[in-house]
């Protein structure tokens, strides 16, 4: 018994190292390679020692990027910016419409709810392409092209579908018998959502809003077609690395990393709310 | 003047007819048992007069005042909920405590009546636990001191001893009614446990086919019940039944079993009418005198014994006797065995009711 139980273990760690090395591997790779000159990280064979430099962060902080054909303007920071800036705006407009519209969607039977519920949730089916040209053409006429309010707007799409249907389910998983308990007890309908609804789907409010907040920022097609330098995100900031005199390694390295680093922060410290149960044993099952 | 009023109430879902003009009234500080099986509505009716389901017609009045247009919070009800319902992100303290606070009562207060009401229903050790910690004792206690805690005027009660053990659901039984009478409330106490609502209520109302089939004191419901249904629902074990006829040649009679078996002259009116015959286990009488069976099985439960009988012709029916009974027959043994009038009723076999003798 002992003996099976400590190989299971040792069984277990290996599959979960190599999991891990699996997933970590490339990001390791990549901090490395940003700690490095381009001349360094092409070099053959590959090799780890190096003396690490700064330069790629500093390059990208300043805007200043240096290379062999010359001196390069960078506007790495103003993309990260309108990065932070679109990602959060979209996520927070997208919770605000749609954890009330999930709300409604998993309470309330009405009129057409399925089909309406669907047809949002039909936005993520359709390409991104397809929508593209049409959708240029009205920013065009709306004046909406290369504003932030336009690609906010735009990323509802990818934002609200999402919020919607995760949302859905966890307050379809509240049992409706705990919100009649707290309006019995002398609550309105408003102060019941907020006190009781909410807080017991927040592991599922907090969960959307991550993936949300992720697909918002890894989206590139909207923001390469809708908006111009000024008001694009690293995703598409990302492709003036791609100089005349070549691509800088290291560069992309560096600003790789700095851009995962909001994600990445934001995941860990929502983490908690995702593992913690749900209806934590209030109702009897 | 009745503290609560329900007049032809009806609730369906779609074709879905759950119950169909419902009559009821109760008066202040009244134990009413609303008692029916599962999937008759009583949960439903619950939610109805606490005002989070909206009937389909008929009225709801509490205290003279017809509720449809108030909402659950200003109903002033307080209702315990069969799963519980305990607020998850608050411990036992705060959900025991959110009537109060809902009322607007100060701090103090809140204090004040949570210690009440947590010392009435000896949960005042476990307040700060959260419901998960809470055994399902201590949760179905949680959940009727939230309900107690505003003193409401009318309480609501959805099958709370459903989910808790055997040995608690007892203590409970017999604490209860000493309990709901000092509340003062009007109480609504839904159960399929007719033993509970035996010992609960003041009335019992019978909740099946969507209508109340009968509405009387736990006396009235088990001594006269007005259908087979009703008699069956009743008593354990239920009630034995046979198909027979009243016969009124020599004397009004039944025959069962080859045996003529003398019934109140009262029937005589209803000679020649089919019907079912109904004793129930107690009234069974071994004796020197009545109907001859065959004891086929002979079950000890404690203080009753009961025997599984079969006459000559095939029927089988049961009889509980007291253990201390002088002589309990072995199986295989043959006896006679007559019937107490006053556990024998006679059902019209059309209608199921109960015909008056």
């Amino acid at each position: 018994m002992d003996h099976s139980s400590s190989l299971e273990k040792i069984l277990r760690s290996v599959a979960i190292t190599l999991v891990l090395v699996f997933f970590l591997f490339p990001i390791a790779w990549i901090f490395l390679m940003s700690l490095q000159t381009n001349e360094t990280i092409l070099r053959i064979p590959p090799s780890i020692a190096f003396t690490p430099i700064i330069d790629n962060y500093t390059a990208l902080i300043t805007g200043q990027l240096r290379t062999a054909a010359g001196s390069l303007q960078l506007n790495f920071m103003q993309n990260m910016f309108n990065s932070v800036l679109l990602s959060v705006c979209s996520v927070a407009l997208s919770l605000v419409l749609g954890v009330p519209a999930a709300y409604a969607f998993a309470r309330f039977k009405f009129r057409l709810g399925e089909d309406i519920a669907f047809t949002l949730l039909s936005f993520r089916f359709a390409p991104a392409l397809l929508v593209l040209l049409p959708l240029s053409l009205y920013f065009k006429t709306l004046g909406l092209t290369n504003t932030y309010i336009g690609l906010i707007w735009v990323y509802q799409l990818i934002c609200l579908p999402l919020i919607l249907w995760i949302v859905r389910g966890y307050f379809e998983d509240i049992s409706p018998d705990i919100e009649y308990a707290y309006r019995i007890a002398g609550n309105s309908w408003w102060k019941t959502f907020l006190k009781i609804s909410i807080p017991l789907a927040k592991p599922g409010i907090a969960a959307a809003g991550l993936l949300a907040f992720i697909f918002a920022w890894n989206n590139f097609v909207f923001a390469l077609i809708l908006a111009s330098a000024d008001k694009q995100p690293v995703t598409v900031g990302a492709l003036a690395f791609v100089t005349a005199s070549g691509i800088q390694y290291g560069q992309i390295a560096a600003a790789i990393i700095i851009s995962i680093t909001p994600t990445l922060a934001l995941a860990l410290y929502a983490q908690r709310y995702l593992v913690e149960g749900l209806s934590m044993g209030a109702v009897k099952g | 003047m009745s503290q609560l009023a329900i007049k032809s109430l009806t609730k369906s879902y779609g074709a879905f007819k759950v119950f169909d003009g419902l009559n009821l009234e109760a008066d202040v500080g009244e134990i009413v048992v609303i008692f029916g099986g599962s999937g008759t509505g009583k949960t439903i009716l619950l939610r109805l007069i606490a005002g989070v389901e909206e009937p389909t017609a008929g009225a709801i009045e509490i205290g003279g005042h017809d509720v449809s247009d108030i909402a659950p919070e200003h109903r002033g009800v307080g209702m315990a909920f069969q799963n519980f319902a305990l607020f998850p992100h608050m411990n036992a303290s705060e959900n025991i405590a959110t009537p109060l606070r809902a009322a607007g009562a100060d701090e103090s207060k809140v204090k004040a009546g949570v210690a009440k009401v947590a010392k009435l229903l000896k949960i005042d050790h476990v307040l700060n636990h959260s419901p998960r910690e809470l055994s399902n004792g201590q949760k179905q206690r949680t959940a009727l001191a939230r309900a107690l805690a505003a003193e409401p005027q009318i309480l609501l009660l959805d099958d709370p001893l459903r989910n808790v053990d055997a040995k608690l659901r007892f203590e409970m039984r017999l604490e209860l009614p000493r309990l709901l009478r000092q509340s003062g409330a009007t109480v609504l106490y839904v159960t399929q446990d007719y033993k509970e609502a035996m010992a609960l209520a003041d009335r019992i109302a019978v909740l099946a086919n969507g209508t109340f089939v009968q509405t009387a004191t736990p006396e009235d419901i088990y001594v006269r019940p007005a259908t087979l249904g009703v008699a069956r629902l009743f008593g354990d074990p239920s009630i034995n039944t046979f198909d027979t006829v009243i016969e009124t040649e020599g004397g009004t009679h039944v025959v069962l079993g080859g045996t003529r078996v003398p019934v109140a002259d009262g029937y005589r009116g209803f000679g020649g009418r089919e019907v079912i015959f109904g004793v129930r286990p107690e009234a069974v009488e071994i004796g020197s005198a009545g109907v001859e069976a065959e004891v086929i099985a002979v079950t000890p439960l404690n203080e009753r014994t009961v025997l599984l009988l079969q006459t000559l012709n095939g029927w089988e029916f049961l009889a509980s006797l007291p253990s201390s009974a002088a002589s309990i027959p072995d199986a295989g043994s043959k006896v006679r065995a007559s019937f107490a009038a006053v556990g024998t009723h006679i059902f019209d076999r059309q209608s199921g009711e109960r015909l008056h003798g």
